[in-house]
């Protein structure tokens, strides 16, 4: 399914305007209303977007991409703090993608009966009190665990798996959210035709859930990028290239927070920083996006 | 590879396997949790034995100096600040959801959706920046000290609506076209469609989004800490200076030790615990498991 | 999908490489204040002492204090003095840091006594006009509990916290100029190294002078501004060769350009 032409044309909608003059007022107050909301929203992120651009433009370079920071991170780049960004992102992802999937198809394919609706609630109820968490205690939390428990210490490792704690409960959501609203027809078609649960989920189910779980994934990867507080203390402030996953290493969300509050004179580089980390987030975003669909929405169209 | 039942009394190898992987993942977020929990738990418990968390509501106010916790004015903080958010960004984003979905030509779908997730990505002290170099000084114009309330929830509303908006327009994907088509044979004009058929339809999912906004919001911390001004106090207007539990957490955890350090545990717990209810009740509200049903 | 087993080879290979570095390592935890200039300190001496690495990370001072008495760091960062309880550790300053009172640019207030200073925080002045400006209301900033910088103006107007009326609480030191910068009204106390550093690059905040004394990183240098806080290295007990040789290091001569370039003042020699 392709999400952009799912929907009915917009032409057969409107040849069916009301005609008595209260609908047709009715029909123009809800346009007017959609297209204000969508100008402010969109106004909103230009006049964000134009703030960061006038205070970091000046930043902006190729030496900026590839060098690593020097002076506190005022002069130099944001190279070796990119290369780590990256990399607690695949950490995260890593862990996020499968467990993410696997623990959506249970709550959502498999009833079970008694036990199985117990658990299923038990389940909900973790992730929704996991999404509750502040992110500064999942900071600690990941410290404790990651860092201090599991011997990790202050490293790659700990801040992608932090993160991936954090953005399950969003990918789940939506995941479970997108497969539960997929009607029982296809459910039913799939199994006359003599598929197993697995296939049917394969080939049916989850192409059928793509546009919600792409949403999720962008969502997270979104809320990945942005955080900060979890990963301070627990992948680091060495904004040295880290060698391996087991290295400390800053994330850019991290860099911006110490460049805008913590350094002095460290206001250009936060902006500066802040624009490469939009970047970036549109250039995984389309990378995740296009993925989706080459391997889950473009199997199956809509009857 | 399709792997097909040979025998329909039986699990397929297949089916069982997935049966057993699936749960397994579920079972480790459910362990994810208790971890969490034990954390928090441990951490707090020196200053919530003994009946000693009853001072978190009746303590003379928060003064950490002297051994007092009274947790409530920031606690009516957090929920004003992430209730204004949501009454914001509930309508702005369903609103523009809709609008993606049945208003919009083709060509501004992607570039829109573009614009959600970016809105999505950005570091919430990117969002605080902008909004004390920016919003706090023009509503300070207005109404000193501009660090208040009413900006944390504007910035909250913000930071809250592409969540709403892409969740929304996913649950709004969702809706069958059966149901767009019946309800355009009937006659319906586009609001009609919109108002009676699709927006119903997709209330489960824009029900999800709008509580996953609401925890986002009731846990945010960076963003509002650099707007919201900060002072321990009940809001009593708008333009108050407010400090939510999140922002304490932040302002104080480097420098607590002991009793103080638990309190600021204790405080995580308890917007845990706001959070649980809130989903319990959203999930009342929903009933059933929401699953599309096929249309006769 | 044969990048499949290349990509695990290379992960693999990736994960291992520590069980391979030699280097020495020494680790650093505690103020973010202090933790810009320790992590150039730290790229200073790896030139000089090959095969080591400083890994600078953050947490607070108090953090810095109980990880360097738990030996979860080799050395702490706090951005006070020792408290009376945490005498079994040794301080080592490597900087000072004075704290000066600021004002919006556009505010006409050239000079305010600590009696005024005293009656704005306690908010028995409310008005800009009551101490020669203009009819403005005043926006009291102050900062949060337990920051040291707190801790010493408390001290020296002898306040206590109790009795101030902040309408804004801030965190850090940038948060601080940032709001005084955005609101006529505002007045609030920052490290001067930063605010010198703000007022020369055009941000519109402006340093007031006390007791008669201005208020620049000169003075307090001199010792003549009367508001200031040490920077500090920590360890428990003596440290060992390699933490000795940066702490040494870090008190030298070779690191005040560091220490000016973070706006900090060196130490007096």
């Amino acid at each position: 399914m392709h999400m952009s032409k799912q929907s009915l044309s917009i032409s057969d909608l409107n040849s069916f305007s009301g005609r008595s003059s209260t609908r047709l007022s009715g029909d123009v107050i809800l346009t007017a209303l959609v297209w204000v909301a969508a100008t402010l929203v969109v106004g909103m992120f230009l006049w964000l977007l134009g703030d960061l651009f006038f205070h970091g433009f000046n930043k902006l370079s190729l030496s900026f991409l590839t060098d690593a920071p020097q002076n506190s991170g005022r002069e130099g780049g944001i190279g070796t703090i990119l290369v780590s960004t990256l990399l607690i992102l695949g950490v995260a992802l890593l862990a996020t993608l499968p467990l993410g999937l696997g623990t959506a198809v249970y709550l959502s394919e498999f009833a079970g009966g008694k036990t199985g609706d117990k658990a299923k609630q038990l389940i909900r109820m973790s992730l929704n009190m996991l999404a509750g968490v502040p992110s500064i205690v999942f900071g600690l939390f990941g410290n404790a665990l990651f860092c201090i428990w599991l011997d990790m210490g202050f490293s790659i490792w700990s801040g992608g798996l932090t993160l991936a704690c954090m953005m399950l409960p969003l990918f789940i959501s939506t995941t479970e959210a997108g497969l539960s609203s997929v009607s029982n027809e296809w459910r039913q078609g799939a199994s006359a035709l003599g598929l197993s649960h697995a296939a049917a989920l394969w080939h049916v189910l989850l192409p059928a859930a793509a546009p919600a779980i792409t949403a999720g994934l962008m969502l997270s990867i979104g809320r990945a990028l942005a955080e900060t507080a979890a990963l301070i203390f627990t992948s680091g402030y060495v904004d040295r290239m880290p060698e391996s996953l087991a290295d400390s290493g800053r994330a850019l969300s991290v860099h911006i927070y110490d460049m805008s509050m913590n350094v002095t004179g460290g206001d250009e580089t936060a902006y500066g920083s802040a624009l490469i980390l939009i970047v970036m987030l549109v250039l995984i975003s389309s990378v995740a996006v296009s993925l989706t669909n080459r391997f889950l929405a473009q199997r199956i169209t809509p009857s | 590879m399709i792997w097909s039942r040979h025998n329909t009394s039986f699990l397929s190898r297949a089916d069982s396997a997935l049966t057993q992987v699936t749960g397994s993942t579920a079972l480790v977020v459910a362990v994810l949790l208790g971890l969490v929990l034990l954390l928090l738990i441990k951490e707090s418990g020196s200053v919530l034995s003994d009946g000693g968390w009853t001072s978190f509501f009746v303590s003379d106010g928060w003064y950490p100096q002297s051994d007092e916790y009274n947790l409530l004015p920031m606690l009516w903080a957090t929920l004003a600040a992430s209730l204004g958010a949501v009454l914001i960004a509930l309508p702005l984003g369903v609103m523009s959801a809709v609008f993606s979905r049945f208003y919009a030509p083709a060509w501004m779908v992607n570039p829109l959706r573009r614009i959600m997730v970016l809105l999505a990505g950005i570091p919430s002290v990117v969002y605080g920046l902008w909004g004390l170099t920016v919003l706090v000084p023009l509503l300070g114009a207005w109404m000193p000290p501009g660090s208040s309330l009413l900006s944390a929830i504007l910035i909250l509303a913000l930071m809250i609506l592409p969540t709403v908006s892409l969740t929304s327009e996913a649950a709004l994907s969702a809706v069958s076209p059966a149901s767009l088509q019946g309800a355009a044979a009937l006659g319906l004009s586009r609001k009609g469609v919109v108002l009676g058929v699709a927006l119903p339809e997709a209330r489960a999912g824009i029900l999800t989004g709008a509580l996953l906004a609401t925890m986002r919001a009731l846990g945010e911390t960076m963003a509002v800490l650099m707007v919201a001004g900060n002072v321990v106090q009940t809001p009593g207007s708008l333009f108050d200076s407010v400090r939510v539990l999140t922002a304490n957490i932040a302002l104080e955890m480097p420098y607590a030790t002991g009793d103080h350090r638990a309190a600021l545990f204790a405080s995580g717990l308890l917007l845990m615990m706001i959070v649980t209810l809130l989903a319990w009740l959203a999930g009342r509200q929903q009933g059933g498991d929401g699953r599309g049903h096929a249309h006769e | 999908m044969k990048t499949i087993p290349l990509i695990c080879v290379a992960l693999g290979v990736l994960m291992m490489s520590p069980v391979f570095a030699e280097s020495q390592k020494l680790v650093l935890t505690g103020s973010s204040t202090v933790a810009p200039l320790a992590l150039e300190i730290g790229k200073r001496f790896e030139q000089h002492h090959p095969g080591v690495r400083v890994d600078v990370q953050t947490g607070g001072s108090t953090r810095g204090v109980n990880d360097a008495r738990i030996g979860l760091a080799d050395i702490g960062m706090a951005s006070r003095a020792l408290k009376p309880d945490e005498s079994d550790l040794t301080s080592y300053r490597i900087a000072m840091d004075g704290i000066g009172i600021i004002l919006h640019r556009d505010n006409p207030v050239h000079e305010l006594s600590d009696e005024q200073i005293r009656a704005i925080y306690t908010g028995q002045i409310t008005n800009w006009k009551s101490v020669g400006g203009n009819d403005q209301k005043i926006t009291v900033v102050n900062k949060a509990a337990g920051h040291s910088t707190l801790e010493l103006f408390l001290y020296h107007f002898k306040l206590n916290n109790r009795e101030v009326r902040p309408h804004v609480i801030i965190g850090d030191n940038q948060q601080g100029i940032k709001t005084v910068a955005g609101n006529v009204g505002a007045i609030g106390y920052v490290s001067i190294g930063t605010a010198e550093y703000e007022q020369t690059y055009g941000t519109p905040i402006r340093l007031l002078g006390m007791n008669g004394v201005a208020a620049t990183v000169d003075t307090v240098r001199a010792g003549h501004f009367p508001l200031s806080r040490p920077l500090n290295l920590v360890s428990k007990g003596a440290p060992n060769l390699l933490a000795q040789q940066f702490i040494s290091f870090a008190q030298s001569q070779a690191v005040d350009d560091l220490v000016k370039a973070q706006y900090f003042v060196p130490l007096a020699r």
